[in-house]
């Protein structure tokens, strides 16, 4: 974009945001978007590997049928403390505050996000959030399961219930802040010649995730805080010997948490259509529908919330109404899904490691939605309810396609954040353990779902063994694609080749600007004058002669 | 729209706005506290809502401001209330028809 004469450049070193300042409160005091960025991705990285680690209890213990490992009691308290961790405080935050909060600036030529300090407290309510929850295990853990049902939650359940009501309350602040941050930057800071229908998709589906953040993250806050004043002082909301009903808590909670699905899948969805774009070197098929339908998927996610309480006594008119919308919303998933195929129709794919990791998201984005419409009619619903079939679906949508979307990003956009190439032959190496071990391990939790398996227990009969023992080795699978990464991009982040200023040769503001961008992301303003992925629009199939 | 365009430019409200706004929600909080003491049965929560809601909204037009913002907070504000209408009113969808068909829920 800018054009400068190169013989003054080589006299200064080139400063960027790493090296722009230094020492630990250049960082814990910083309001550069991309620090805090960085921030996050230490952050949420320590929690997902927590997550983990409570995931492989978990699935250590159903290795064999007999509860051996440890106490029906721990038991509950690990696969609480897994769900916990993982929708908090790393599904829910991990795209957006760490590659939204990265990249959206540098994606609309803006110096920063709107309100720079408020990004920062973002970051330390978060680790508030954190903390609580941190302290939750060291007093003793919480049995409920993530989703805190009442009246066990606010009247039975002896575990630290309060403390992890106030850590998911905090967590919650944190991206509220954060999603106030990315609707005032988008609608404010756009570089001139930026207009709406010329933004990145990553830009769209950010917007469209941070209404659903503003909607309806208040709603849980106050949720689970009357959870918390029914326990402490005895006010009858959801108990119903202290005149409360407990279908209201999960109205009220599945009114978020359904959304919260797509505050996971958009962004996600977001990352797939800067991949696909960059490495079939074409413009998106259906821009506008992709654009609009992040905002159907806004609205639409809110009215279906009921299809999680189709057995809990629920009117079975609602019930109803609930099955038929969420059939509805299937609809503008579909329209991206389809998109993306049509966009990799007659493009020049290169099988890179982020491009893998788009068409894993593709897969099992695909396998989780589908069997969701299994899940939305509510007759086979009624069979399948609380059953690993539930369990496989929800982690093919949430972890499968957010995971994905969420590791090709950091693999796109690493020579951006770090300014150093990672070894593509590593890289594609663990997005293929990752795409093995992912349906090794949930694959065959769909089947023992059906055949009766019910979630949520530590002990079960034998005939299940044979499908828990290969979730079980698909997870080791899948805990060792995790792990290495973490060795090569580090190992990159020190020894690796400098990336140059746009390796993948890519569309987009931010590869304009230097890796890593310079503190205040461009040395002047960009003026846009094209729509966004404007690839070049490839030729009919020309005679060349050799090279 | 460039980094330039301001539309809202900060307006000061004089410290009086704030105090009579919050001897009005005083007044309003003891008629909630006195119609709560009246019997006028299905009435008492058609009156205890309607002062709720008027609560609510002095709060919104003037202690968050909305009085003096531009029309894009406006929208974001009225989405807000419009997102606590959809929620109300498909929550209430379940409660009215519960137990309708017998032998079922
Ligand atoms: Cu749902």
């Amino acid at each position: 974009m800018t054009v400068s004469s190169p013989p003054v450049k080589l006299e200064k070193p080139p400063q960027n945001y790493l090296n722009w300042a230094f020492g630990i409160k250049s960082w814990l005091l910083t309001t550069d978007h991309k620090r805090i960025a960085i921030l996050y991705l230490i952050t949420v990285t320590l929690f997902f590997a927590l997550g983990g680690l409570a995931a492989s209890l978990v699935r250590f213990e159903l290795i064999t049928p007999q509860g051996d490992l440890m106490s029906a009691d721990n038991y509950n308290k690990s696969f609480t403390l897994h769900g916990m961790l993982m929708v908090f405080f790393f599904l829910i935050p991990g795209i957006p505050a760490v590659m939204g909060n990265f990249l959206i600036p540098l994606m609309i030529g803006a110096k920063d996000l709107a309100f720079p300090r408020l990004n920062l407290a973002s970051w330390y309510v978060f680790m508030v959030g954190g903390l609580f929850t941190m302290t939750v295990i060291v007093v003793g853990g919480v049995d409920t399961g993530w989703t805190f049902y009442t009246p066990y939650s606010s009247t039975y359940s002896n575990g630290a219930v309060i403390l992890a009501a106030l850590g998911i309350f905090a967590a919650g602040f944190a991206s509220i802040f954060t999603a106030i941050n990315f609707v005032v930057t988008i609608h404010k800071m756009r570089a001139p010649g930026l207009t709406w229908f010329r933004l990145p998709l990553f830009v769209w589906a950010h917007y469209a995730t941070s209404i659903i953040i503003l909607l309806g993250t208040p709603v849980l806050a106050i949720t689970i805080l009357m959870v918390g004043i029914e326990r402490m002082f005895k006010i009858g909301i959801f108990d119903p010997a202290l005149g409360g009903d407990p279908l209201l808590f999960q109205h009220l909670f599945w009114f978020y948490s359904h959304p919260a699905v797509y505050i996971m899948v958009l962004p996600s969805m977001g990352v797939i259509s800067e991949l696909i774009t960059a490495f079939t070197r074409r413009r998106i098929f259906g821009y506008k529908a992709i654009a609009l339908s992040s905002l159907a998927i806004a609205l639409l996610g809110f009215l279906v919330w009921g299809h999680h309480m189709f057995v809990s006594g629920q009117s079975v008119y609602a019930g109803l109404v609930f099955s038929a919308i969420t059939f509805m919303v299937a609809i503008p998933s579909a329209i991206k899904v389809f998109n993306w195929t049509a966009t990799l129709f007659k493009g020049t794919i290169s099988f890179t490691t982020p491009m893998l990791y788009a068409l894993g998201f593709i897969g099992l984005f695909t396998i989780g939605g589908l069997t969701g419409l299994f899940l939305g009619a509510a007759a086979v619903d009624v069979h399948v309810t609380d059953t690993y079939f539930v369990v496989a679906h929800f982690h093919y949508v949430m972890v499968g396609a957010t995971i994905m979307a969420y590791m090709g990003a950091i693999h796109f956009w690493w020579p951006k954040i770090t300014g150093k190439l990672y070894n593509e032959g590593w890289g594609i190496s663990s997005a293929i353990i990752i795409f093995v071990g992912f349906n090794l391990t949930f694959m065959p939790q769909f089947i023992m779902g059906y055949l009766g398996m019910p979630r949520r227990y530590y002990a079960y009969p034998d005939e299940f063994q044979i499908y828990h023992i290969a979730s079980s080795a698909g997870a080791a699978i899948l805990a060792f694609g995790y792990v290495l990464p973490l060795f090569y991009l580090l190992y990159s982040l020190f020894f690796g080749p400098k990336a140059g200023d746009n390796p993948w040769n890519a569309k987009g503001l931010e590869w304009t600007t230097a890796s890593p961008p310079p503190h205040e992301n461009f040395e002047e303003t960009p003026i846009v004058t094209e729509e966004a992925y404007a690839y070049p629009v490839p030729q009919k199939a020309e005679v060349t002669s050799g090279a | 729209m460039t980094t330039e365009q301001h539309s809202t430019t900060h307006h000061v409200m004089p410290v009086r706005t704030y105090l009579i706004v919050f001897a009005l929600l005083m007044v309003l909080l003891a008629a909630t506290i006195g119609v709560a003491f009246l019997h006028l049965g299905p009435f008492n929560r058609i009156v205890a809502l309607t002062i709720a809601l008027a609560k609510a909204g002095l709060i919104m037009t003037y202690f968050m401001h909305l009085r003096y913002s531009s029309k894009l907070a406006l929208v974001f504000a009225g989405m807000g209330f419009f997102w606590l209408v959809i929620m109300l009113l498909i929550g209430m969808g379940d409660y009215i028809a519960r137990g309708t068909i017998p032998g079922t829920f």
